[in-house]
């Protein structure tokens, strides 16, 4: 079951809420709505699924509706209509106690200027949400720390957040969100007021903690590189509505309409595609089993000049050329371990492409993706050149 | 055509507003008589306590509490030691002493009746809309007019005096309790309802601390104003320096009439400083 589902939820702000909701279905633009009814449409009708310990990332410009959206979900904004499941639960329409409830236990929110009380120390802020849900002192201080030492700020207890910079802010901003212990975070616009290179640190540290909480994350912003770079699904959206829903590489290499393949034209693929999204199923043979002439056979099949070797645990051995197995085979060797190449250029499978022209550049021979050992595919040069005008042959679902 | 009011009847406001004075005066009575007496008494205690704390002492206390409030600095110790050496060497010791409890009696008022109604308007869109006339209404009325039913709800003395005071600056408590709040930032707001905070912890766990320093600048108006109403207090039998002035300009005595006002001078700059420094903001 999805811990999050969304249903048809929609944000009219204004008064003819109706009549703005009825002709946002028979498709008017936000523009042409505004006029006729004087009512802004915030969001309209999205639906969408989060999986548990999922990165589910809103994206979108200013103004078109991402913030509304993680809004309705905590219900900081009340909805117009639609449903908001959390674990079962549907939030929009619960009372006021029970909506308390489940943001004390359930969500937390990190803030785009952080949010964090002035007033109070660094840990009375990581304290926040224990404090306000009756946590005895202790307990919460205990548990506030341990989630300030989990982002690194276990040394700034008694500080106030106007002592420390931007970046270590959003730290306290996360701690405080961890320290509830929610199912969900929900992440505005998180690292947006930060600059490029402590975003980009706090990115990775994002992905690090996630790999040990497993906690679903709805991230929002408005950069599509940090989107993709953290996301493990996106959706897109513009004017109220989601344009597209898919993986990162769904959306770069199928945009789903014109304004999705605008976005995402200046996107540098060379830095989000990996190897193993543009990499082929390879022609191999086995060292345990096979001998030059079987290599022979299968090359000339192929139309390859060269063949990689495994053993029958598909981990790496070599390579062999056309002309070593030909020589093999008139001199008689049987075995190919005499012939066999054992240096083959070789790369991880997460390798980005913009670290693949290095290697590529020179090597006689395709690249050999491997896993723990264990190759997995090939690369050729014709990939990566089509991988980077968006037109190669991509394996979107490795 | 142009005289056409010649024709109208005037309109017999001042005799409704007499009747609902009178109305409230009997119907009230109850309320009015314990409550004078009540006051009354506790500020007569307040005053003879003051009174029993020889000046010396007073002053020392003062000089001592100004230096530390302004963080260690001498300026307002010494501008209290001199001014209050001053009032004593005057010989309006006592006064002064009556009006320090009339000021700090209607400023206590004030901010107790003031805090909540300005949290309500914040809370509450249609709240404002209807206090908001009524607080110009009272701030714009020339608090002498205040002075009529006082009197009439509670006699002579200085129980009419501090209710006159009362109504005059109680707004300026309210008006920045209620900005304070209001402008408090939206993302500490949501921050504190994204945690699941109730009403009440978000009020005074985020809220009222936030805007402390902007209602702190209200109760300092607050004071000031209270202080303002001293002379016109005196008028109708408030005891204090206030009444030295009334005597001295009814009597065209210049000299004793600067002397009683220069006192006020002082007493309004040391209250004045003391209220600003109480909170205000030194980690900026």
């Amino acid at each position: 079951m999805p811990i999050i589902q969304v249903n048809n939820l929609s944000k009219v702000f204004g008064k003819n809420t109706k009549a703005a909701l009825q002709l946002a279905e028979s498709g008017k633009t936000k523009e042409e709505i505004l006029k006729e009814t004087g009512s802004t449409v915030g969001v309209n009708r999205a639906s969408f699924e989060v999986e548990a310990g999922e990165i589910f990332v809103i994206m979108g410009l200013s103004g078109s509706g991402k913030s509304t959206l993680v809004r309705l979900i905590n219900r900081l904004i009340e909805p117009t209509t639609g449903d908001v499941f959390i674990e079962g639960e549907n939030l929009a329409k619960m009372d006021k106690k029970e909506l308390r409830r489940v943001r004390r236990e359930k969500l937390s929110m990190v803030f785009q200027r952080f949010g964090l009380f002035p007033n109070r120390t660094i840990l009375q802020n990581a304290e926040y949400g224990l404090e306000v849900q009756g946590v005895d002192k202790q307990e919460r201080a205990e548990k506030a720390k341990k989630s300030l030492e989990l982002v690194g700020l276990g040394g700034y207890l008694e500080q106030y957040p106007g002592q420390l910079s931007g970046g270590m802010q959003q730290r306290v901003g996360l701690a405080r969100a961890l320290a509830n212990d929610p199912e969900v975070l929900l992440m505005d616009e998180a690292f947006s007021a930060l600059d490029p290179l402590i975003r980009k640190d706090m990115q990775d540290e994002l992905l690090d903690l996630q790999e040990t909480m497993k906690k679903t994350i709805l991230f929002i912003t408005h950069d599509l590189d940090e989107a993709l770079r953290i996301g493990d699904r996106i959706a897109l959206m513009k004017d109220g509505n989601i344009v597209q829903i898919g993986t990162p590489e769904e959306i770069l290499m199928n945009p789903a309409n014109s304004y999705v393949e605008k976005f995402v034209e200046d996107v540098d693929r060379a830095k989000v595609l990996t190897a193993n999204q543009i990499m082929k199923r390879p022609e191999t043979i086995n060292i345990d089993k096979h001998g030059p002439r079987v290599a022979l056979e299968r090359m000339r099949e192929a139309g390859l000049s060269s063949i990689f070797v495994v053993d029958s645990k598909r981990t790496l051995q070599g390579i062999i050329t056309a002309d070593a197995a030909n020589e093999a085979r008139k001199n008689e060797v049987t075995n190919l371990s005499e012939i066999i190449q054992r240096e083959v250029p070789t790369v991880e499978k997460d390798t980005q492409l913009h670290d693949l022209f290095a290697v590529i550049h020179d090597s006689p021979v395709p690249l050999a993706v491997t896993e723990n050992g264990k190759l997995l595919g090939i690369i050729v040069r014709g990939a990566v050149i089509g991988a980077l005008a968006g037109e190669g042959e991509v394996n979107v679902n490795a | 055509m142009l005289n056409f009011m010649e024709n109208v009847e005037s309109l017999p406001v001042a005799d409704w507003v007499s009747e609902f004075v009178d109305l409230l005066t009997d119907t009230f009575a109850f309320l009015f008589d314990p409550i004078k007496e009540g006051l009354g008494n506790f500020m007569d205690m307040v005053t003879q306590g003051l009174d029993a704390i020889p000046p010396v002492i007073f002053i020392i206390v003062i000089a001592i509490l100004a230096f530390f409030m302004t963080g260690k600095k001498f300026g307002l110790a010494i501008f209290s030691i001199v001014g209050l050496l001053f009032i004593w060497n005057q010989g309006l010791w006592s006064q002064l002493m009556d009006t320090f409890t009339l000021v700090l009696t209607a400023s206590i008022l004030c901010v107790i009746i003031g805090i909540p109604i300005g949290i309500l308007m914040s809370k509450s869109r249609i709240a404002e809309t209807i206090i908001t006339p009524i607080l110009d209404f009272m701030q714009t009325m020339p608090a002498f007019v205040y002075l009529i039913p006082a009197v009439a709800f509670f006699s002579i003395g200085v129980v009419p005096g501090i209710f006159a005071s009362l109504i005059f600056a109680t707004p300026p408590t309210v008006r920045f309790t209620n900005l304070g709040i209001r402008q408090v930032s939206d993302e500490l707001v949501e921050a504190a309802d994204a945690f699941g905070s109730t009403g009440p912890q978000k009020l005074f766990k985020v809220e009222l601390p936030m805007a402390k320093y902007t209602i702190m600048a209200g109760i300092n108006q607050t004071v000031m104003l209270a202080l303002s109403m001293v002379v016109i207090a005196s008028m109708i039998g408030a005891p204090g320096l206030g009444r030295e002035v009334l005597s001295s300009l009814q009597r065209a005595q210049v000299g004793p009439g600067f002397v009683a006002g220069l006192s006020i001078v002082v007493l309004a700059i040391i209250i004045d400083r003391f209220t600003q420094n109480v909170y205000k903001d030194r980690s900026k």
